[in-house]
C-alpha cells in the first residue's frame, strides 16, 4: 500500500493549499506563520543559488513571502499547489533581481488568447491529488534526471551551459530533461483522468 | 485551430525556470497564449518547480527573519493599476506578449523591405543572445535567406509555410537547429507573417561573414 501523504502534513495539520486560502479569506497570521516556517527558509535557498550573500538572499526571501501575503486572494487552489504558486513568485523576484532582460508572459483577458477547450471544474481535490503524485512520481526518477531538474530550475543557466558544466553534450541534457518530463507526465496521466 | 507543432520540453523547462532569455520567451509566450495544450504542460513544468522549492533542504532558522516579515503585514499595498484595453484588438490579430513589443496590431505595422516582396520589423529586447524579428513572406514566396548558425525558433501567426513535407500555419512552432537545413515557403494563397527568434548572429558567425554583415545589412 503506497503512503499518498506528504511528508510535511499530517492528518492533524492543513495542507499548505489550506492555509494559503485562509491567509487570502482571512488574513490568518497564523496559517501564513506555518506556511512562512515552510518556504521562507527553502526560498531563501533558492535565492541563495543566485545571491551568495546571505543579506541579499534574506532581503529577497522577505520580499517573496510578503507578496505572498498581499496576494494570497489571488492563489485558486483549483489550479495549482501552493508550492507552485510561491514557485512563480520567487522565480519572478529573482529574475526582476538578477536579471537585465524581461520574461514576457502571456494574458489570458487579452482577445486573441486561446482559451482552454475545457473549462476546469471541481478541481480542487484533483489539482491536490496531483501534486501528491508528482510528488511520489519525483521521488522515483533516477538520481541524475532530479540533480539535472534541480540545477535546470535553480540555477539561472541555459541548458547549453548546464551541459558544458557537466561535460556533457547538450543533447544529452535535452533528452534527460524529455525523459523526466515524460516519466513525471506519464506517472499522472496513469492516475489522473487520461488526457 | 489545431496547432501541430509544439514547443519542446527543454523550452518550456527554462521557461518555467525564468532561465530563457527574453528573445526565446517572447516566441515561448506568444505560442503559449494561442495552445492550450503547451500550457498544460507548461503547468506541469511549474509544478516540478515547485515539488522542488517544497522539497529543498531547509537549515536556516527563520524566527528573526518571521519577526522582520510580521512587522511588514500591515504595510498598505500599493494597487496594481488594471491593463488597459487599447483599441483594435481582435481574435485573429497578435496575441499578447508580442502586441505589446509591437506597439500595436497587424495592420498598424510599418515594415521595412528585405526586397522580394518580403518585409521585416525588428523587435528590441533587452538580451544579447538572440535577435527577434518579424518577417512578412510574400504568399508562395520562400522565406528570405536571414542566415544564423545556431538555433531558429519560427511562429506562424497569419498564413501558413511549408517546410519540406511539414505545414505550418497560426500557432505552430518550428524549431530548427544549425543541423537542420531548410527552407521555408509561404504557401500559395495569402501572405505569411511568422516572430523568428534566432542566435543573435555575432556569436556564431565566422570573421568573415561578420566583416561583410553590415554591408548586407541582414
Amino acid at each position: 500500500m503506497v503512503e499518498m501523504r506528504r511528508p510535511t502534513e499530517s492528518d492533524a495539520t492543513p495542507s499548505m493549499a489550506a492555509l494559503l486560502v485562509a491567509v487570502g479569506a482571512r488574513r490568518d497570521v497564523e496559517a501564513f506563520e506555518a506556511l512562512f516556517r515552510h518556504f521562507a527558509p527553502r526560498v531563501k535557498a533558492y535565492m541563495a543559488r543566485l545571491a551568495g550573500d546571505s543579506h541579499l538572499a534574506e532581503e529577497l526571501m522577505q520580499e517573496t513571502m510578503v507578496a505572498v501575503w498581499n496576494k494570497a486572494d489571488r492563489f485558486d487552489p483549483a489550479k495549482g499547489a501552493a508550492s507552485t504558486w510561491i514557485f512563480t513568485i520567487a522565480r519572478n523576484l529573482r529574475i526582476d533581481a538578477f536579471r537585465r532582460d524581461n520574461r514576457p508572459d502571456f494574458d489570458p483577458n487579452d482577445p486573441a488568447f486561446v482559451q482552454d477547450d475545457v473549462a476546469p471544474a471541481d478541481e480542487m481535490f484533483e489539482s491536490q491529488e496531483v501534486s501528491a503524485q508528482l510528488h511520489l512520481a519525483m521521488a522515483s526518477l533516477p538520481e541524475e534526471q532530479v540533480a539535472l531538474l534541480k540545477l535546470a530550475f535553480f540555477e539561472d543557466r541555459s541548458h547549453s551551459a548546464i551541459a558544458t558544466s557537466l561535460n556533457m553534450p547538450l543533447g544529452t541534457v535535452k533528452s534527460r530533461l524529455r525523459l523526466a518530463f515524460a516519466k513525471l507526465r506519464a506517472a499522472l496521466d496513469r492516475n489522473g483522468d487520461a488526457s | 485551430m489545431t496547432i501541430r507543432h509544439h514547443l519542446s520540453d527543454d523550452l518550456l523547462v527554462s521557461y518555467a525556470a525564468g532561465s530563457l532569455a527574453e528573445g526565446w520567451s517572447l516566441a515561448v509566450a506568444t505560442h503559449l497564449a494561442l495552445c492550450p495544450e503547451c500550457r498544460k504542460r507548461l503547468a506541469l513544468a511549474e509544478d516540478i518547480g515547485g515539488e522542488l522549492l517544497d522539497t529543498a533542504k531547509a537549515s536556516d532558522d527563520v524566527t528573526s527573519s518571521w519577526a522582520a516579515v510580521r512587522q511588514r503585514l500591515a504595510d498598505p499595498v500599493a494597487a496594481e493599476a488594471p491593463r488597459a484595453a487599447p483599441a483594435g484588438r481582435r481574435e485573429d490579430g497578435l496575441p499578447e506578449p508580442l502586441r505589446s513589443y509591437l506597439g500595436g496590431d497587424i495592420d498598424t505595422l510599418r515594415w521595412r523591405s528585405l526586397g522580394r516582396g518580403a518585409y521585416q520589423i525588428r523587435i528590441p529586447t533587452a538580451d544579447s543572445e538572440t535577435q527577434v524579428r518579424l518577417l512578412r513572406i510574400p504568399a508562395g514566396k520562400p522565406v528570405p535567406e536571414h542566415g544564423h548558425g545556431g538555433r531558429e525558433l519560427t511562429l506562424v501567426l497569419t498564413g501558413s509555410f511549408a517546410d519540406g513535407d511539414d505545414l505550418f500555419a497560426r500557432g505552430d512552432i518550428e524549431d530548427a537547429d544549425a543541423s537542420l537545413t531548410h527552407q521555408p515557403i509561404a504557401t500559395p494563397g495569402e501572405d505569411c507573417i511568422c516572430l523568428a527568434v534566432t542566435d543573435a548572429p555575432l556569436r556564431f558567425r565566422s570573421w568573415i561573414v561578420r566583416a561583410i554583415q553590415p554591408i548586407l545589412g541582414i
